[in-house]
Order: structure tokens, then sequence, then C-alpha cells
């Protein structure tokens, strides 16, 4: 039971119209592991997370959770199951303040099954809650900025309050589109040893991203996509080495070396 | 010398957010409820001050679109749906409530009720299948909706044909009458102002906000937009059903479109998104256009002018203008 992989992907195909976005892709993820996917820009890593979590519909392929085929269930009962997933262009309740923001995932069905935070109860209403789960993501408690308007919120914390939204739920796994991208280095730095706290909770992580470096600190299994198709999937040096890759993705041997340096 | 600077009164109180703290003093405690007294009291006696028949039965008619007006407000700023489904509530909410009464035996006050709810649910049934949809679908289909049921009422000559449906109960008394629709309209107006603050309303505003982000939070947003629906299309319902108690009469004059139209130009000139605004437009707008009632039709016209003239001039609605006013009041303090 414990080597079934929490979610197995087959064949997954999506055309856009004439345009092949994803060509038959198969992966798989185990329990508790975090897996990197990479691929230039329009390799079709998005349209990937939209059909798992039924986003859009798939053109052919099955999804399978804990077993379970899923292909076939709306987005929301997929979010239900504690498959939840981060948006690259991030989504947050412009109108609402951050901790506000929490209330409406604290509100769900699953958050209630499994969080036992009704209004009142022993953790407290759900802006008490809301704000523990924004501290916990890196959100000073004493400042003013959990209190500010989502919409006036710099790029570092709405990243953290896409996956706020996520751990709102208990998810069991989280697929992350590029959480990395636009933030400074220095943000980046404090993100890292989150991604590496949520994965000693014990909950599986896809991580979709262009920051190869900091991707390859955490994930130990990187698969790699282009123009819709798998390329090759591996540790981060197998993947580095690969010639397909090198041509595909960075064009020339040089950049390849500079990456592995620092891996 | 004494030295004196000006100071805003809500400035002490802003600070101190979030409801318990805001009552530091009787004063900032005045200054908070002041507003909302004014509008209670104000409504609670205007019967008396217009005593006429005739004025009160424009009261009647005032706090019916104030109804339809609240309803629309809901839902097109706190869910994201705009709805040109006044007259179709009032026409679901009116017929129901007409058959409870004539056919059934029901009195109005037993059968408003079940006009609310039943037709509620109704109108939610029929604007199900387009809640999936986003756009500009829900505003056709619940604008359609309406004139369909007209034109089918008159083919068919169900519900009493054209003539409509006669000799329905009227309300105990006009005071009982009165005060029944004034009263239903604050429960509803502070019930809605309530609701929309509410963990339940946030995710309300959440679905406008960014729906995909609450179907990535596992929840069902047709399931949240269709009881959005229910609790205004209640409101619409029961306006329609107090209507057919007010005339005694019910017919497909019900489902016209001014039932549409004037919540909708009251909610702009009242202040869209502050709920009280749309209130306050029908109170302004129901009575002028009764003083216009000899041009008829030509009425439309005149909502439109001032729409439009809203619109140009004051899009933010006379609500949101006195809340800015009120806020800026100051007072003279010592230094
Ligand atoms: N809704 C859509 N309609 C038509 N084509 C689409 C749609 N969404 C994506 N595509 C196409 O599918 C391909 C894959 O896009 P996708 O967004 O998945 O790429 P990506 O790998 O996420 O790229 P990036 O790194 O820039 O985020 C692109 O060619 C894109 O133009
Ligand atoms: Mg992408």
């Amino acid at each position: 039971m414990s080597d079934q992989p929490i979610l197995e992907v087959k064949e997954a195909t999506k055309t856009f119209g004439g345009i092949l976005a994803l060509n038959r892709v198969s992966f798989h993820v185990n329990e508790g592991e975090i897996l990197g996917i990479i691929g230039p820009n329009g390799s079709g890593k998005t349209t990937l997370i939209n059909c798992i979590t039924a986003f859009i519909k798939m053109t052919s392929g099955k999804i399978f959770f804990r077993g379970k085929d899923i292909s076939r269930k709306p987005a929301h009962k997929i979010a239900d199951m504690g498959l939840t997933r981060t948006f690259q262009i991030m989504r947050p309740y412009y109108s609402l303040p951050a901790y506000k923001n929490l209330v409406i995932p604290l509100f769900s069905p699953r958050a209630k099954r499994t969080g036992g935070w009704r209004g009142g109860g022993k953790l407290g209403d759900r802006n008490t809650v809301g704000i523990d789960i924004l501290e916990e993501i890196g959100f000073e408690r004493d400042s003013f900025v959990p209190y500010k308007m989502a919409s006036t919120l710099p790029t570092g914390y709405l990243k953290r309050l896409e996956l706020a939204r996520c751990l709102a739920l208990k998810p069991e796994i989280i697929l992350c589109d590029e959480v990395f991208s636009g933030l400074s280095m220095s943000e980046i730095a404090s993100m890292v040893p989150l991604i590496e706290r949520l994965q000693m909770d014990g909950i599986a992580l896809v991580m979709i991203e262009h920051r190869l470096r900091e991707l390859f600190r955490v994930a130990r299994r990187i698969m790699v996509l282009n123009f819709g198709e798998k390329l090759i999937e591996g540790t981060p040096e197998e993947v580095m080495a690969d010639e397909k890759v090198k041509e595909a993705y960075f064009g020339s041997a040089e950049e390849v070396e500079e990456v592995m340096t620092y891996a | 010398m004494e030295q004196r600077r000006k100071e805003r009164i809500d400035r002490g109180i802003k600070v101190r957010t979030d409801g318990l703290y805001a009552l530091m003093s009787w004063r900032e405690l005045g200054y908070l409820t002041l507003p909302r007294l004014v509008l209670i009291v104000g409504m609670l006696i205007l019967p008396f001050v217009m005593p006429s028949m005739y004025w009160q039965r424009v009261i009647s008619i005032v706090c019916i679109y104030a109804l339809l007006a609240v309803s629309f407000d809901l839902l097109a700023h706190f869910v994201g749906l705009v709805s040109l489904g006044g007259a179709l509530f009032i026409g679901v909410g009116g017929y129901i409530s007409a058959i409870m009464n004539t056919s059934f035996g029901f009195p109005p006050l037993l059968a408003i009720p079940i006009a609310t709810i039943a037709g509620a649910g109704i109108c939610t049934l029929l604007l199900f299948p387009c809640l999936p949809l986003r756009g500009v679908y829900f505003a056709i289909v619940s604008l359609m909706y309406p004139l369909a049921m007209a034109r089918v009422i008159e083919a068919l000559d169900i519900l009493g044909g054209t003539d409509g449906i006669m000799g329905i109960d009227s309300f105990p008394n006009r005071w009982i009458e009165q005060y029944f629709v004034i009263l239903m309209v604050l429960l509803f107006l502070f019930g809605v102002r309530r609701l929309v603050n509410l963990d339940l309303g946030l995710v309300l505003r959440a679905v406008k906000d960014n729906d995909q982000a609450v179907r990535a939070s596992g929840m069902n947003i047709t399931f949240y937009k269709a009881v959005a629906v229910f609790f205004s299309s209640a409101m619409g319902c029961l306006g329609g059903a107090c209507l057919v108690h007010i005339y005694m009469w019910s017919g497909i004059s019900l489902f016209a479109l001014d039932f549409s139209i004037l919540p909708i130009a009251a909610t702009v000139i009242g202040g869209a998104g502050t709920i009280v605004g749309p209130v306050l437009g029908c109170l302004i707008l129901v009575p002028v256009s009764e003083l216009l009632r000899d041009f008829g039709t030509l009425r439309i016209v005149f909502y439109s002018l001032i729409l439009v003239a809203f619109i140009v001039f004051r899009s933010e609605g006379i609500m949101v203008y006195g809340q800015r006013k009120y806020h800026q009041i100051e007072r003279w303090v010592k230094v």
C-alpha cells in the first residue's frame, strides 16, 4: 500500500484546436516526494497542472489519485480530495485583506472535515486560523501585512498567499506552478526552508520551476517537458547530462555547466 | 491663549476595528448609530408623515421596489451576477401568492411567506442552468423569462389569462399593509448587510472576485451562486406577493419591465454595493416616477436620463458620497 504512488498520470493528452499542448505524458508522484517539472516556455507545464486539477478538460488520458480514477471529476471535487494547486498568475481575492482570503478555503467542506476549525471552535474562528496559517507561511504576525488588502501586496506575499490557500485545505499534495518566479534571491532563500518544511509535514509537492538552482536543492527527481512531450525523468544530474535536454532547454552546453556547479 | 484644531470624529473609531472596541464613549456610539437610527425611525414614521391614501400606497410601492433593489445589489455587487430578473421574481411571487389565496383560501399573511419560499425555489431552478456559465448569460436569461412567461400566460389563457386573477384578499387594513412592507425592507436590508460580512458572504464575494480560486479551494461555485440567487429571488418574490395583496389583483403586468429596470436605476443613484443606497434610491425615484404617472410609458425615458446623468456626473451614488462626507465631519478640540 505504501509504495502506491499518491498521484499517477497516464498518457495525458491535450489539444487546443490544432496545437498539441500535451502529448501522452505519463508520470507519478510518490508519497511525501518532491517532483520537479522543468521545460522551456510554452512546453505545456501549466496545461499539465490544469488538466490534472480539471481546470481544463483533458482530451484523453487518465489520472489516478491514491489509486482512484479522478479523470472525470470536477475541479472542486479534486481539491476536496486534497489535491491542491497554485496558479502561475496569482489569483488572490483582491478586494479582501490577506487574512480574509483564507476564510474562503477554511469555509470549504474539506477544511470543515479535516480541520475541526468551525467558527468558535477550540482553534478559534476562521480569522484567527487564517492569521495562524499566514504566520506559518512567512507573514509577520505582528505587522500590518496580514491585514493589508491583497491588491496592495507585493509579488512575494501573493505567492505565499497562493500556498497558504492550499495549506488551509490540509492538502495531501500541492501542485506549485512557478512559486519562485518573480521573487528576489533573498525572497527565494526564505521560501526554500518553507518548501522543505512542507515536505517534512508529509505533503507531496510537484514544483514547476524555471529557477533550476533552487529547484535542485529541494527536488531529487526531475521531469523535463518539451513541446508537450516528456523528454526524460531522473535525478538533476542525470537530467542535466542528457543531450536532448541540453539542446531543448539551454541551446548551449556552457549554461548547463554553470547551473550544475551550483546545484 | 488656548489653541484649538480640527479633528475627524471617525479617526478614533476606525483605529479600533471590529465592533467591540468601537464603543468607547456614548458620543462615538451616537456617531456610529445616528445614520442607522435616522433611516429606521424615518421609515417607521413615514406612514404618519403622509397619511393620505394615495401617498400611503406610494410608500408601499417604494418598499416593494426597495426589496428588488436590495436583491439586485446583493447579486450584482457581492456575487457578480447582473440580474435583470426583477420582473420574474415579482411575477412568480405574485402569482403564487394569488393562487394560494384564491384557490386554497390562505390568508395573505400566510400566503406571502409561502410564495416567498416557493417562489424563490422556482426562480432558482429556472435560473440554475445559466449559473455555471460566466458572462452575460445570466442577465439575458433573467430578462427573457418574464417576457416569455407573460406571453405563455396570454397564449395558453392559464392563470386568468389577460384578465389576471381577481378577488384576491387585501391586507387586514392599510396600517398592517404599510408596516408589514416597511418592516420587511428593514429586515432584509440589515439581514443582507449582515450576510455579506459573514463567512458565507465572504465566499460569495470571493466568487465575484475570483471564481477560479474558489474552485481551487474545493468549493462548488454553482452551489454558492444558487444560494445567493435563492436569497435574492426570495426578496423579489416577497415583494411580488405583497404587491398582489395591495392591488388585490394579479395579472401579466407583474412581469413588466419596470420591475427589472427601476431597481437598477435606483441602485446606481443610491450607490452600488452599499445595500442601503438602493433603498434610498427607491425612496427618491419611485415617488418622482409616481408624479410623472401622466406621462405613461415615457417614464422609461426619464429613468434613462436620470441614469445617464448619475453615471456621468456622480457615478459613486448618493450613499457613497454621503458616507464620505459624514466621515469627514470634524470637531474642534483643544490642543
Ligand atoms: N487556453 C488555451 N488555448 C489555446 N492554446 C493554449 C491555451 N493554454 C495554453 N495554450 C498553448 O499550449 C502551450 C503550452 O502552454 P503552457 O501555458 O502550458 O506552457 P508553460 O509550459 O506553462 O509555459 P510557461 O513556462 O511560459 O509558463 C502553448 O503553446 C500555449 O500557447
Ligand atoms: Mg506556465
